[in-house]
């Protein structure tokens, strides 16, 4: 495989790497990323100012792309269920408050969840193949999805091997994506490529394009174990894959930034990035999530700052 | 439309704009004698901001003799002390950069975004640079105790108003010499605000003089014979005038003229970024730039690929208002540009290129050209050649390394170029063999007041910035 630019579309459309190699030659043909280009220019899109009305429109349509999410060891079926009456209703004083997009937690709640959220579009994410570090066997990943799938999960959010990664060994990150997507069924897979292992612009594009020539639905930044998480450069450099990938095979692929995201501010600046990276057409749950816990409270926050003209503080919103 | 940016503009309040302006000579504002007047306005809105004076002969030659009577005692004072009074100056610019970015925006048309984020940061960085130099000018290049020239003629264009009066003003004055200063006839409130900065600082008086004005004025200013040094930034037609005018004369000169810049895309670019650079390359402050990357050169077998991610790109641009805080392309500095620039596109349709705006709702009032491309351009169509000085790119291709060398220096300007390839050795080579003044590598219309600014061929010559630029100003000590 030649350059990405010299391809046709229909030619990439059937392109299937076979081995190593041929994933290493393609990918090695893709136009690499320069580091101070595209910081610079995630950072002057950071700065549009985004007043009244966009703000307003800005913060119901942040609400309706998070997933609210709780990853931790000490996650309880009490945490989760509390977890989704606020998704279902984040403000219990303002019900003209949307919901959220779905509802993210480790696979075996699944099940309390999805029972938990039933009559309502919410979503059930659980992440699998052994997250965060995916340092397990394909068995037990395949295990894992195939749990989460079967107590209901509406998504799969899967580990890359970053270990593989570093070894050079794309063919193989490749081969469990298309395992485990499989495995999802009608589940939408989410592939996330932990970009503050993957450390270069150049290496999460490439990932990228591993995870999107593999068939994930979605392609998120981060696991939100490991820091750095989401930042604007590496969304930007992940937005423009997708644009690439859009570009030479028609497919359209969404983009998840997760960790790290907590204030209002922060959302607008990634909105403003899918707007000016992707256009209007990505501004929608389908294809663009936060993966977040804390963000929901400080939009509903600047919210009611926005409806009543005051700040109404940590009190007057729920903690879970 | 989803998530449309709701109108954010800056406040005009921080302004304190007068119905008439005077002349700054000898440290007051003073009377005209026999100046005529005229309106400068907001070419946004064509609204006049207020009455200018056309600086008369006697004007200039009162400013030029207030300007060599503060020599006589500015270039006595130590290095140091010039120092303080041009550190003084950076951080007022500093502390006042609200009321000048937006003064300048109003005034000139350009996005408060650029005003307040590049034009009056560079400003105070020039002056805090040169004020560091003014003490050690022993390290300048030129000897030991190096000397003033005496008294600068400077003359600046309407694109950066204060950027480019402190690359005359800071390094003139680090060196010891006193100024006479000439701001664009459309953009010169600035300048005037410029002028009360100066008394702010309590700079002596006579320093820096500033007369405004058209050609006229600038011609008395050129052609009078008490200065010894004459900066021009401007046309490559109006330099030409002046190298004849001083020709013969004692009066050292720095030109810094017009460019058509060559911006090369290689094939193995980092593709969305080389778009960005593009796009800041040439519709940076609406193509109002000297060093703008005008003639983008594509490398053939990358050209369709990457003209499609430009235009998608160009699509996003927002055009209208200057002072509002999203706003990438402002208005058209003045009419006669505007026309300039539309007579020059008409020319491209007319010889064969073909011509792509960026759909941009363009406001009933004021002046403005949206984002343009041109593509099928040869080298022989007047776009490839002429300077067009507005937010208009034209497309060449090439097919070898040699032939985009080849195809980037056939011009007659020589000002910068931009070399865009993730292969380090490629940068070397081709940067090695592009007769420009400046060339950026990667990125593009980067300035700092470290780095030389300056052209090669008809861009003029002589050099604007760190060491360099104290050159022009000084005589090699002993």
């Amino acid at each position: 495989m030649k350059s990405l630019l010299k391809i046709v579309p229909e030619q990439i459309e059937s392109f299937k790497p076979t081995n190593n190699k041929m994933l290493h030659d393609f990918l090695n043909g893709l136009p690499g990323v320069d580091k101070v280009g595209a910081e610079e220019r995630g950072a002057k899109l950071s700065i549009r100012s985004i007043k009244t009305t966009a703000k307003a429109e800005g913060i119901d349509l942040s609400i309706r792309m998070i997933d609210l999410t709780t990853l931790e060891g000490m996650d309880t079926k009490g945490k989760v269920k509390s977890l989704c009456a606020k998704a279902k209703r984040p403000d219990p004083v303002d019900p003209s408050v949307p919901s959220v997009a779905a509802v993210c937690v480790y696979s075996d709640l699944v099940g309390i969840a999805k029972e938990n959220l039933t009559g309502t579009n919410i979503k059930v994410a659980a992440v699998a193949t052994g997250f965060p570090a995916g340092r397990v066997s394909l068995a037990a990943k395949l295990q894992d999805t195939a749990d989460a799938v079967s107590k209901g999960a509406d998504e799969i959010d899967m580990v890359i091997d970053r270990g593989a990664f570093h070894e050079g060994r794309f063919f193989d990150i490749y081969e469990q994506i298309l395992t485990i997507k499989e495995a999802c069924k009608s589940a939408h897979l989410k592939v996330i490529l932990e970009t503050g292992e993957l450390k270069t612009y150049d290496n999460i594009k490439k990932a990228s394009w591993i995870a999107m020539l593999a068939g994930a639905d979605f392609i998120k930044t981060s696991t939100g174990k490991v820091q750095p998480a989401a930042t604007l450069p590496v969304t930007l450099v992940m937005l423009q894959a997708i644009n690439e990938f859009e570009r030479a095979t028609g497919k359209i692929i969404g983009m998840k930034p997760a960790g790290g995201i907590k204030t209002t501010k922060d959302a607008m600046k990634y909105l403003v990035l899918v707007k000016e990276t992707l256009g209007d057409r990505w501004l929608t749950p389908d294809l663009f999530r936060f993966g977040a816990s804390s963000l929901l409270n400080d939009l509903l926050m600047q919210r009611q700052k926005l409806k009543t003209g005051s700040y109404s503080g940590p009190d007057y919103v729920t903690v879970d | 439309m989803v998530f449309e940016y709701a109108p954010a503009p800056e406040s005009t309040k921080i302004v304190d704009l007068k119905n008439n302006y005077q002349l700054f000579i000898g440290g007051k504002f003073v009377k005209s004698i026999g100046g005529k007047t005229y309106k400068t306005i907001n070419p946004a809105t064509e609204e006049v901001l207020a009455e200018i004076i056309e600086a008369s002969q006697k004007d200039v030659d009162l400013a030029v003799k207030s300007a060599r009577k503060a020599f006589k005692t500015w270039s006595k004072l130590t290095g140091s002390q010039r120092g303080k009074y041009l550190f003084r100056l950076a951080r007022i610019i500093q502390e006042r950069s609200r009321e000048l970015a937006v003064l300048e925006s109003m005034n000139n048309g350009k996005p408060i975004r650029e005003s307040r984020d590049i034009d009056i940061p560079l400003v105070a960085a020039h002056f805090f640079h040169y004020a560091g130099w003014a003490d050690k000018l022993d390290h300048a290049g030129l000897g030991k105790n190096p000397s003033p020239l005496g008294v600068a003629g400077q003359i600046i264009p309407w694109n950066f108003p204060l950027l480019m009066l402190s690359w005359k003003i800071a390094p003139a004055l680090a060196a010891g010499n006193t100024v006479v200063l000439k701001p664009a006839e459309t953009t010169p409130l600035t300048a005037l605000l410029f002028a009360e900065i100066c008394q702010q600082a309590e700079l002596p008086d006579g320093v820096v003089n500033i007369v405004t004005g058209a050609g006229e004025t600038g011609k008395y200013l050129v052609d009078h014979p008490d200065i010894d040094k004459i900066a021009f930034t401007g046309s490559t037609e109006v330099g030409r005038l002046i190298a004849q005018s001083v020709a013969g004369t004692n009066k050292k000169v720095t030109l810094e003229l017009g460019g058509k810049a060559a911006n090369i895309i290689f094939d193995d670019a980092a593709m969305d970024q080389a778009v960005e650079g593009v796009v800041n390359g040439i519709f940076f402050n609406q193509g109002h730039v000297c060093c703008a990357g005008s003639r983008l050169l594509l490398q053939e077998s990358i050209a369709d690929n990457f003209l499609d991610l430009l235009y998608q790109r160009m699509k996003t641009l927002r055009l209208g208002d200057p002072l509002d805080k999203n706003t990438d392309i402002g208005a058209i500095n003045s009419s006669s540009q505007l026309q300039k620039i539309k007579e020059l596109a008409e020319s491209g349709t007319k010889e064969g290129a073909q011509m792509w705006s960026a759909p941009c709702e363009i406001p009933n009032k004021g002046f403005w050209f949206a984002p343009t491309v041109f593509t099928n351009v040869s080298l022989s169509h007047r776009i490839a050649r002429e300077e067009i000085f507005g937010p208009v790119l034209s497309v060449l291709t090439f097919r070898t390394p040699d032939e985009a060398i080849e195809k980037a220096n056939n011009t007659p300007y020589g000002l910068s170029a931009g070399i865009w390839t993730e292969k380090g050795s490629r940068i070397l080579e081709v940067a090695h063999r592009l007769r420009a003044g400046v060339i950026w590598a990667n990125t593009f219309n980067k300035f700092d007041p470290t780095s030389p600014f300056g052209g090669y061929k008809e861009s003029g010559y002589g050099r604007e910035g760190g060491r360099h630029g104290l050159e022009p100003y000084l005589k090699a000590g002993k």
